[in-house]
C-alpha cells in the first residue's frame, strides 16, 4: 500500500531541542520560592524505625521541614511505600525527606538526624528464604499472595490488595533444585499446563534438562526520579518524569488525593524509563505532598545512587528446564520451573517467561510452575521485555544444545518451530493478530548468510575462536480501547493531541502520523500537542509493553475518521450534496466530482465553531474516558474536534517479534570477545518510521548485549549491601563494547488489525540480541552452557582453564 | 543512610607556584587535600567519606605541567593529563608502554581531566572501602572482602595483609616496568623515590597506597633512558573496553638482542595492592628467545604463590595468559 506518511522518515518535533540541549527535564524547572528536598535512606536491609529525632536538623538555619511516613497514608506489605517506617526491606529505602532553602543545606541537615532502628533478619538469595527455616525478607513471609477480595496490586505502587505469605521447601527440595534437578513435591505459587506433558516427552527423541540463572539488574534511567511540585489555587502543578502521560495522570491524582481536574502534570521529555516509569512511582507522593505541607514549590532531587535503590530493577530467575525434541525437530514438550527474585517488592515475570517458550517454540504440551520470592534487595518491576527477554537469553543456548543433540541445524530447528499465524500459546492457548515470524527468520538468516557462516572454520587465530548464534524475541505489542483527539483550528492547522509519554523513542509523534495519513494532510501543517495536561490531552495508552505503535495508531486513526466525517458533513451542509460526495486532502474538504468546490480546513473549522454541538466539542461520545471528556470540554468551541474511542476489532495478541544473528570472535586467553556481526530483523507489521525502527533495534540490541555479558545485581549476603550502585560499577556496555555497525531491517508486512498495519517492537529488540549473543558464546565454546546471564570474562577464563571455579549452583545476586 | 552528591563547604586554595602549594600542604597537613584532575577526589568528598577542611587545587601550577627531555630520559609533570600522555610524540616514540597504558585508563572524558599524578596516587577501589564501611583500611578492624561470602572478584591474589584491595592504576605498572622515579617535594625539600618503592602494600601502611604523606606533593615523574625504545607489551583486561578498571593488566619492557631477552621488567596490575613485579618470570626469560616456547615454559610462574579468594581465581590463568602474550606478540 502506498502511504503519504506511513513508512516515511520525518523529523519529530523535539529532535532539535534534544540535540542542542534545549530540551528541559524535571530538574531544569525552577519556581520562585522553590525549596529543595533530599532523602534519608535506610542503612539496613531489614528492620523498622523505632524513633526519629530531627530536632537538630530542624533547628538549622534554612531547614524548613521533615516529611516522614507519618505524613502519608498507611502502607502495608508488600506494597512499596514511599517512605518506610515499620517495614524496612532494603538498603537505600527512603525513610524521610528533609526540605531546606538549598540542596546543600538539606544534605547537611540529613546528617543531623538521629534514627533508632530495630534490625530484622534479611536475605539476598531467593533460595535462601525458600529453605525451611531460612530467613524471611518480611516478618510475615517471603512471597506475595493475592487478596482476592481487594484485587491485585500494581507492581511498584502503594496499592493494596495483596499480602505477604510464606512458601518453603525442604532441604532436599532446595538442594535438588540448586543442583539442577526437579524439586519433587515442591510447592509453587503459580502453575499452568496444557497438553499431556508426560505423553509428549515419551515421544521425544531428544530430551535436555538444564538449570539456569538470570540475575536482575537496575534500570538506571539516566533521568532519575526527581520531581518538582507547587500548589496554586487548589491545583497541583507537578513536573515529573514518566513514560506515560495521561494514564499516569489519574494515578498521580489518586496518589496526591486530589481530583484529576486539579492536577497539572508536566512532562515534555523523559530521560529513560525502560518500564520503570510506566506508572507513577511512590516517591512522587512525597514530592507533591511535601510541597503542599510546606506551601512552597519543592524540588525533590533523586541522586544517581538513590535512583539505583528506588529506580526499580529487572527480576532475576533461578530455574530448571526440561525440553523434548521430536524426530522432526519440533518441540514436543516443555517443563519449566522458575523462581523469581522479586526484590523487596514488585514481583516477577515468570509467567511471561514461560509464555515466551510456549509461543516461540510451540511445544505440543507444556507445564510451568513458579514462585516469586521477595528478597531484601531493591524493588523489582517491569524492565524491557520483563520475563520474555531474560528467558530468551538463557533459553537460546539450551535450545541450541537440544538441536545439536537431536542432529538438527540450530536455524532449522527454529524454523520448524516458528510461530505461524495460527499459533497458540500460553495456558489459555490464545492466538495472534498475525505472524510473519517464519518469513522474518528466513530474511534474517539470508542477511546474515547463516549457511555460509556455519561452514566456516571455528579457529580464527591463536587462541581465538568464532561463535555464531541466533536468538528470538517476543513481546505482546498492542492494546486497544484508548481515545484519539485532534482539533482543526481556524488557522488551518491540525492539532494532534496525545497523552502518550515522550521517552525519546519518538513514537509519541510517530503514532500521530496515522491521523495525518487518514486526513491526507501535510505533516508540516500538523502540530503535536503533548507533555502537559493543561494542553487538553486524551486518554492515551500506558507507554510500555511495546504497545504504543499498535494502540495509538488505532486511536489516532479513529479520531481522524471522526474529524473526516464531520468535515464532510459540514461541507455537505454548506455546499450541498451528501457527505459521502466529499473527500478530504490537502487541508481541504472538497466535492469528489469537482475538487474546486470545497472548504479549507480553516473555513471548515470556523463553520464547526458556528455549528457547535459535536462539531466543535460541545457534545462528545459517551464512551470516551473521563480524561478525554475533560479535555474536550476545555477545547469546545475552538475548532473542529475529532474525538473517538478506539472500538476497532481486535482479536488475539498483537505480537512484536524480532530475530537476531550474532557472530563473535572470542579470545580464549582473556575471556573477551568482539561482536563481529550483528544482524536483526523486526517483525512488527508495517514500518511506520524507518529511522525510529532502526534506533529501536539498535538500542534494544545494545541492551541485549548488556544483559548477556555485563549487567547484574551484586549483593553481599553478609550485610545486604549492593556492590554496584554506580553506573561505572553496573557496567552497561559502552560504545567500544558493541559493534560499530549493526545491521537491522523490518519485515514491513501489515497486521490486519491495525489501520496502518503497525505493531510495536521495543522489547523484542533486546531479547533477540541477548539470546543471539548467549547462543554465540556457547557456540564459540563448543556448546558449553553457562546457563547464566550475564556471562563475564572471568567465567570464560575459568571455563577454558578448567579450574573448576565457575559458579555451579543456582546462586544469584553475586559474581 | 545519606546519599550525598553536593560538594560540602570547604576552603579552596589555588596556588600558582609549587612552593606555595608545598607550603599549604605542609601547613594544612591532614586537613588539606591536593587536587589535580579530581577524578579520585570529588567522589570521596561528595560522598563525605573523606572530610578535608581545604582543597589545594594544583591546576594553576604551570611548572607541574609538560613533558620534557632530560639528560637521562624524560620528565613528566604530575599534572600532565592522561590524554596528553597517551598522545605525546616523545612518549609514544620511546616509551610506548606508558602511552599505551595511559590510553587505556577509564574513558576519554576522564583521561582528558585525570592526571598522571592522580592516576598513580589514587586510592584503592575496593567497593566495601569506597562505600564508607569501617574496614581495616578505613581505620576499623575487619575486612569485608576477605570472607567466605565476600564479593571479591576484583580483589587481590597476592600481598594480602588485612586488606585485599588491589592497585587500580593502569599507569603504575608501566612506570614500575620503566623504572620510573617519582619526584616528591615537601617543606623539607625534594626526594626522589623509585616507582617500585613508591607504591606500598597494607603490610607497610594500611592507610596509604603510596609513600606520599601529608605535606608531600608529587611534582613529576622521571623515566630513565634505560628502557627507551625497548620492546614493550601492555594489555589491560577489563569487563568493558572503556570506563572500567583492570581485572588484570600486564606491563612488560624487554631488551631483546638478536632474538634473545637480555633483560626485562614484567609487572602485573590489579592483582596486588601494589603493581606486582613478576621477578620469577623476568629471571626465567633472561637469555631466552621471545617466542611461544619461552612463553609456554614460563607463563605459569606468573601466578605462582597466588592466594585466591572465593571469586577471583580467574585472575591466575588470566595473569599467566597475559604473560604468555607479552612474550609472543
Amino acid at each position: 500500500m502506498t502511504y503519504m506518511h506511513i513508512g516515511k522518515n520525518f523529523t519529530p518535533p523535539d529532535v532539535e531541542a534534544k540535540v542542542t540541549g534545549a530540551a528541559r527535564y524535571t530538574e531544569d524547572f525552577r519556581r520562585d520560592g522553590m525549596v529543595f528536598a533530599r532523602l534519608l535512606t535506610s542503612p539496613l536491609p531489614s528492620g523498622r524505625v523505632v524513633s526519629i529525632d530531627a530536632s537538630e536538623a530542624l533547628a538549622m538555619e534554612g531547614v524548613l521541614g521533615v516529611f516522614t511516613a507519618d505524613d502519608l497514608p498507611p502502607s502495608l506489605p508488600p506494597a512499596n511505600p514511599a517512605l518506610a517506617k515499620d517495614f524496612i526491606t532494603y538498603i537505600g529505602q527512603p525513610i524521610l525527606a528533609v526540605a531546606a532553602e538549598s540542596d546543600l543545606i538539606a544534605e547537611n541537615a540529613i546528617e543531623k538526624i538521629k534514627i533508632v532502628f530495630e534490625r530484622r533478619p534479611f536475605v539476598t538469595d531467593p533460595l535462601d528464604t525458600l529453605l525451611e527455616g531460612g530467613p524471611d525478607p518480611y516478618p510475615t513471609g517471603n512471597t506475595l499472595i493475592r487478596n482476592a477480595a481487594a484485587g491485585a496490586a500494581a507492581a511498584g505502587t502503594t496499592a493494596s490488595g495483596t499480602d505477604v505469605g510464606r512458601i518453603k521447601w525442604s532441604l532436599d527440595q532446595v538442594t535438588a533444585f540448586r543442583n539442577g534437578r526437579e524439586p519433587v513435591g515442591a510447592t509453587f505459587g503459580e502453575e499452568w499446563a496444557y497438553g499431556d506433558v508426560a505423553a509428549e516427552f515419551a515421544q521425544c527423541k531428544t530430551i535436555v534438562e538444564e538449570p539456569f540463572v538470570t540475575i536482575g539488574y537496575p534500570h538506571h534511567s539516566l533521568e532519575p526520579r526527581s520531581g518538582m511540585a507547587f500548589w496554586e489555587n487548589g491545583k497541583c502543578y507537578f513536573h515529573g518524569s514518566l513514560q506515560s502521560h495521561t494514564v499516569g495522570h489519574a494515578q498521580l491524582s489518586a496518589m496526591l488525593e486530589i481530583d484529576p481536574a486539579n492536577l497539572v502534570f508536566i512532562n515534555e521529555n523523559t530521560g529513560g524509563g525502560f518500564g520503570s516509569k510506566i506508572f507513577p512511582y511512590p516517591i512522587m507522593a512525597v514530592t507533591g505532598k511535601f510541597a503542599r505541607k510546606l506551601n512552597r514549590p519543592l524540588q525533590m532531587r533523586i541522586t544517581r545512587e538513590e535512583e539505583f535503590y528506588i529506580g526499580s530493577a529487572r527480576s532475576g530467575m533461578q530455574g530448571w528446564l526440561k525440553v523434548g525434541l521430536k524426530d522432526d525437530g519440533k518441540v514436543g514438550a516443555v517443563d519449566v520451573i522458575i523462581i523469581n527474585d522479586a526484590g523487596s517488592g514488585g514481583g516477577g515475570s515468570a509467567g511471561s517467561s514461560a509464555e515466551h517458550i510456549s509461543l516461540m517454540y510451540q511445544p505440543t504440551a507444556m507445564r510451568f510452575r513458579g514462585v516469586a520470592l521477595y528478597t531484601n534487595t531493591t524493588p523489582r518491576g517491569a524492565q524491557r521485555g520483563p520475563g520474555q527477554n531474560e528467558m530468551a537469553s538463557v533459553l537460546a543456548p539450551i535450545m541450541d544444545k537440544a538441536a545439536r543433540e537431536g542432529g538438527f541445524d540450530r536455524l532449522a530447528m527454529r524454523r520448524a518451530n516458528a510461530p505461524r499465524p495460527d499459533a497458540k500459546f500460553g495456558p489459555r492457548q490464545g492466538g495472534l493478530s498475525s505472524s510473519y515470524m517464519p518469513e522474518a527468520i528466513e530474511k534474517a538468516a539470508a542477511m546474515f548468510r547463516w549457511d555460509e557462516r556455519v561452514a566456516q572454520p571455528k579457529v580464527t587465530a591463536n587462541n581465538k575462536v568464532r561463535g555464531i548464534g541466533l536468538g528470538m524475541g517476543f513481546h505482546s505489542a498492542g492494546a486497544n480501547g484508548y481515545d484519539g483527539l485532534l482539533r482543526i483550528a481556524t488557522d488551518g492547522k491540525i492539532y494532534l493531541h496525545t497523552g502518550v509519554g515522550n521517552l525519546g523513542t519518538y513514537s509519541y509523534a510517530g503514532v500521530l502520523r496515522a491521523a495525518a495519513e487518514a486526513l491526507q494532510c501535510s505533516w508540516e501543517n500538523c502540530v503535536v500537542v503533548h507533555g502537559n495536561s493543561d494542553l487538553n490531552l486524551p486518554h492515551s495508552t500506558y507507554q510500555g509493553g511495546s504497545n504504543t505503535m499498535f494502540t495509538e495508531t488505532r486511536s489516532s486513526h479513529v479520531a481522524a475518521l471522526d474529524a473526516i466525517r464531520k468535515l464532510k458533513e459540514i461541507a455537505a451542509a454548506d455546499l450541498g450534496g451528501a457527505a459521502d460526495d466529499y473527500s478530504v486532502g490537502g487541508e481541504r474538504v472538497f466535492l469528489t466530482s469537482d475538487q474546486a468546490k470545497g472548504l479549507t480546513f480553516a473555513e471548515a473549522a470556523q463553520k464547526a465553531i458556528d455549528l457547535g454541538g459535536e462539531y466543535s466539542g460541545q457534545v462528545y461520545p459517551e464512551d470516551i474516558n473521563a480524561t478525554t471528556k475533560r479535555s474536550v470540554e476545555a477545547m469546545k468551541g475552538t475548532g473542529l474536534i475529532g474525538v473517538a474511542k478506539d472500538t476497532l476489532p481486535k482479536q488475539g495478541t498483537a505480537p512484536g517479534f524480532a530475530i537476531a544473528f550474532v557472530e563473535i570472535e572470542m579470545d580464549l586467553d582473556t575471556g573477551k570477545y568482539d561482536i563481529t556481526d550483528y544482524t536483526a530483523v523486526a517483525e512488527c507489521g508495517t514500518v511506520v518510521h524507518p529511522q525510529g525502527l532502526s534506533q529501536a533495534m539498535n538500542g534494544g540490541g545494545v541492551w541485549g548485549i548488556g544483559m548477556a555479558g555485563y549487567e547484574r545485581h551484586v549483593y553481599d549476603p553478609q550485610n545486604g549491601l549492593p556492590a554496584n550502585v554506580g553506573l561505572y560499577q553496573s557496567k552497561p556496555p559502552t560504545y567500544l563494547d558493541v559493534p560499530a555497525q549493526m545491521l537491522t531491517a523490518g519485515m514491513d508486512m501489515p497486521d490486519p488489525q491495525s489501520p496502518v498495519g503497525a505493531r510495536g517492537i521495543g522489547e523484542p529488540a533486546q531479547g533477540c540480541g541477548a539470546a543471539a549473543l548467549m547462543s554465540a558464546i556457547s557456540d564459540a565454546l563448543d556448546g558449553h552452557l553457562f546457563n547464566r546471564t550475564p556471562v563475564t570474562p572471568d567465567m570464560i577464563v575459568n571455563h577454558v582453564a578448567q579450574n573448576g571455579f565457575n559458579t555451579g549452583e543456582l546462586k544469584t545476586n553475586t559474581f | 543512610m545519606p546519599s550525598n552528591d553536593n560538594m560540602p563547604e570547604m576552603s579552596l586554595y589555588q596556588p600558582v607556584q609549587v612552593e606555595d602549594a608545598i607550603s599549604l600542604a605542609g601547613t594544612l597537613a591532614e586537613r588539606g587535600w591536593l587536587v589535580g584532575g579530581g577524578q579520585d577526589t570529588y567522589g570521596w568528598i561528595k560522598d563525605r567519606a573523606k572530610r578535608p577542611e581545604a582543597l589545594i587545587d594544583l591546576n594553576g601550577i604551570e611548572s607541574m605541567r609538560g613533558i620534557s627531555e632530560t639528560a637521562d630520559g624524560i620528565e613528566i609533570g604530575a599534572l600532565v593529563t592522561l590524554t596528553e600522555l597517551a598522545n605525546n610524540a616523545l612518549v609514544k616514540e620511546r616509551y610506548s608502554l606508558l602511552s599505551s597504558a595511559a590510553g587505556r585508563v577509564a574513558s576519554p572524558q576522564i583521561r582528558n581531566i585525570g592526571t598522571l599524578g592522580g592516576n598513580v596516587a589514587q586510592d584503592v577501589r575496593c567497593w566495601y572501602y569506597r562505600r564508607g564501611l569501617n574496614c581495616y583500611r578505613a581505620g576499623g578492624n575487619l575486612c569485608y572482602a576477605d570472607t567466605p561470602e565476600g564479593q571479591n572478584r576484583e580483589h587481590a591474589l597476592f600481598g594480602a595483609s588485612r586488606c585485599v584491595a588491589v592497585s587500580p592504576s593502569d599507569t603504575a605498572p608501566a612506570l614500575v616496568a620503566l623504572e620510573a622515579q617519582m619526584v616528591i617535594r615537601n617543606a623539607s625539600g625534594e626526594r626522589v623515590v623509585a616507582a617500585e618503592d613508591f607504591f606500598i602494600g597494607p603490610d607497610v601502611d594500611i592507610r596509604h597506597t603510596t609513600v606520599l604523606r601529608a605535606g608531600d606533593v608529587l611534582t613529576a615523574v622521571r623515566i630513565p633512558a634505560k628502557w627507551a625504545n625497548a620492546e614493550f607489551y601492555f594489555e589491560k583486561v577489563a569487563d568493558r573496553n572503556v570506563w572500567d578498571f583492570a581485572l588484570v593488566s600486564i606491563s612488560a619492557a624487554m631488551k631483546v638482542t638478536n632474538g634473545t631477552i637480555e633483560e626485562s621488567r614484567m609487572v602485573a596490575g590489579a592483582v596486588e595492592c601494589t603493581p606486582r613485579r613478576l621477578t620469577s618470570v623476568e629471571q626465567a626469560i633472561q637469555g631466552r628467545a621471545r617466542n611461544q616456547e619461552t612463553a609456554d615454559a614460563v607463563a605459569s610462574l606468573a601466578s605462582q604463590g597466588a592466594k585466591p579468594l572465593n571469586y577471583n581465581h580467574f585472575k591466575m590463568p588470566l595473569m599467566d595468559n597475559l604473560v604468555k602474550r607479552a612474550l609472543t606478540v
